[in-house]
């Protein structure tokens, strides 16, 4: 196999891409063009003019026919007349449902971020420092999930929390109800009352948390994994040897190193929980105000079209800053993977 | 070795919290009852009934269509795109492209499905095309973010890519083409076959976009279960998410099996 036969060469093989490539370059058009030709005609037809799209909707106001909206350019008597709406815009300031529903999206997101961070990065540490044979295991488990479908993960949530579901049985099984008694009996008389069973958890804003973290946790756990595994053991070791006690080597060397991949994380569940509609809708109740759902029923029930795309634009500036950073960290992310 | 009792126990909460509801829906879809979490007998009724319904069984071929169809543009698309960025290093418009094509990743689903909307809606009353929305805008709708997750898939492979090879080919008077197909495009299948069972399953399990891009007639899988769920729980759907699961798990074991065995065992960093 590896000595090079001359007299016999191996049969030159004639492909017709070869033709092709002649073919285009007679016409001055170089492969490499067309391969990035491509994917960018196709990504600005259907990622770029879209949302210019909705910039323009976004400017006009609701009308009855067929498309929604009114038309921004007018013409009549020879000229042509631009209308821009600034109402639905300025709705979004002075309706105050809108504004809870912003404040009250970055409040879910936020608050699910660092839930996902405090049970994420416990999992991949241990998964980073887990023997190899584990460590492929256990990230298969952890990116399972994530090829089952994220609606169905939601539905068997419900499953699970609802007033006779799977967690409600199990307390009651286990005997909680006399816990809650106990512990009523002995602080109850402060105003601290625990409920008793069955908890109510559905339709509520801790639903709507758990749903959060449960299916976006796999995207907090990867990139850190990503960051923690290519941690050096000899930092650790030699913050060891200098008597650094294990928290004291966590907070001032694990943890820093660990940024990218804690903001990378980070931004991973906070930009798309900010525009989540399934959850809410599935796990929150009626007051679970969030602009993906505020968007949808706009857009569905009221069929306000240009309303919908200024909620659209609202939320795009929103995610922009923490879309910056994504990017930011995951560059540093991948910079440590290499130079390892 | 002091490696404590924290880390473990909080790995261990955190995989129960991860696959609990899941195995439990997986039981209850097996159970005798209605109600989908008190526990009445072993049948597998359900399965029967999910078989016996036109509308699932319509609204999943016609997921798996447009899930087939999106993959695979997306594939290509995304192939593309990754081979700009990662080989040709510098040229007009890099930038742009880039972020064009990492924005689907994180863009909220409900802004990609209204502005895909309004661009189809706007299409057709200037260009007469696409005449109406089902099957053809959902598949336009799910290449577009599926190729973003290619691409991010291909790129990082091409990244690990010995040039060598590449350059040698060259030497040896290969056209660019014939370097792509006979030495670029072996070495990164694994990624092409990863990068289209991504875009695949992310179609099939896309809800939002669809709604928006979908016409009469034209309901995906999820938006059946969607409707479904959203009246109450359903125990076909459980087994409908239980036959998904069963799939998946054995797919992502066989594909961990099968890398495990392929990597020879080499010195990790």
């Amino acid at each position: 196999m590896s000595s090079f036969d001359i007299d016999n060469p191996a049969p030159r093989r004639h492909r017709p891409w070869t033709a092709v490539e002649r073919a285009f370059a007679a016409v001055g058009l170089s492969g490499r063009a067309l391969v990035i030709a491509a994917p960018a005609a196709w990504l600005t037809l259907l990622f770029l003019i879209p949302l210019a799209v909705v910039f323009g909707i976004s400017l006009a106001t609701k009308q009855f026919g067929k498309p929604p909206y009114s038309d921004l350019l007018t013409t009549g008597d020879g000229t042509v007349q631009l209308t821009l709406h600034l109402s639905n815009y300025v709705r979004l300031f002075t309706d105050s449902l809108y504004v809870a529903a912003y404040l009250n999206s970055i409040k879910i997101a936020f608050i699910s971020t660092i839930f996902a961070l405090l049970i994420g990065y416990p999992m991949a540490y241990f998964i980073a420092r887990s023997s190899d044979r584990w460590r492929n295991i256990l990230l298969m488990l952890v990116i399972l999930p994530f090829w089952t479908s994220f609606l169905l993960r939601v539905y068997a949530l419900t499953g699970f929390m609802r007033g006779n579901g799977v967690i409600n049985q199990f307390l009651e099984f286990i005997g909680f109800q006399h816990v809650i008694n106990g512990y009523n009996a002995v602080l109850g008389w402060a105003g601290w009352q625990m409920p008793s069973l069955p908890f109510v958890m559905m339709q509520t804003d801790f639903a709507v948390y758990v749903g959060i973290v449960y299916t976006y946790l796999p995207f907090m756990i990867l990139p850190l994994f990503t960051n923690l595994v290519k941690l050096d053991g000899a930092l650790l070791e030699a913050s060891a040897d200098l008597g650094g006690r294990p928290m004291r080597t966590f907070f001032s060397i694990t943890l820093p190193l660990s940024m990218p991949g804690v903001v990378a994380g980070s931004m991973l569940v906070f930009i798309p929980a900010i525009g989540e509609f399934v959850i809410p809708s599935l796990l929150g109740g009626p007051e679970t105000l969030m602009i993906g759902r505020v968007l949808w029923d706009e857009f569905f029930t009221n069929t306000n079209w240009p309303r919908a795309a200024a909620v659209a634009i609202a939320m795009l500036v929103v995610v922009v800053v923490p879309i910056m950073l994504l990017q930011k960290a995951q560059d540093a992310v991948q910079d440590t993977a290499r130079t390892k | 070795m002091r490696r404590g009792w924290f880390l473990p126990t909080m790995a261990i909460l955190g995989f129960v919290f991860l696959y609990a509801p899941i195995i439990s829906l997986v039981v209850f879809s097996f159970n005798e009852s209605k109600l989908v979490t008190v526990w009445s007998g072993f049948s597998t009724k359900w399965y029967g009934e999910l078989f016996a319904d036109p509308q699932m069984l319509g609204a999943a071929w016609l997921s798996l269509r447009i899930a087939a169809v999106s993959a695979t543009i997306a594939l290509v698309l995304g192939t593309l795109c990754a081979i700009s960025l990662v080989r040709f290093r510098r040229f007009r418009g890099r930038t742009i492209l880039s972020g064009m094509v990492s924005a689907p990743l994180v863009m909220p689903d409900v802004i990609t499905g209204l502005s895909l909307l309004l661009l189809f809606v706007g299409m057709e009353s200037i260009l007469g095309w696409p005449a109406g929305r089902g099957m053809l805008t959902i598949i336009l709708a799910h290449s577009t973010f599926c190729m973003a997750y290619v691409c991010v898939v291909v790129q990082s492979r091409l990244a690990d890519f010995d040039m060598s090879l590449e350059e040698a080919a060259m030497d040896l008077g290969a056209t660019p083409a014939r370097v792509f197909f006979d030495i670029t495009l072996p070495i990164i299948a694994p990624a092409l076959v990863s990068g289209w069972l991504l875009g695949f399953t992310l179609s099939l399990d896309d809800l939002v976009i669809a709604s928006f891009v979908s016409g009469p007639g034209s309901s995906t899988l999820p938006m059946v279960i969607f409707s479904k769920v959203r009246l109450g729980v359903s125990p076909d759907v459980n087994a409908l998410a239980s036959i998904i699961i069963g799939i998946v798990a054995l797919g992502v074991f066989a594909a961990t099996i099968f890398q495990l065995r392929s990597r020879p065992k080499k010195a990790r960093a």
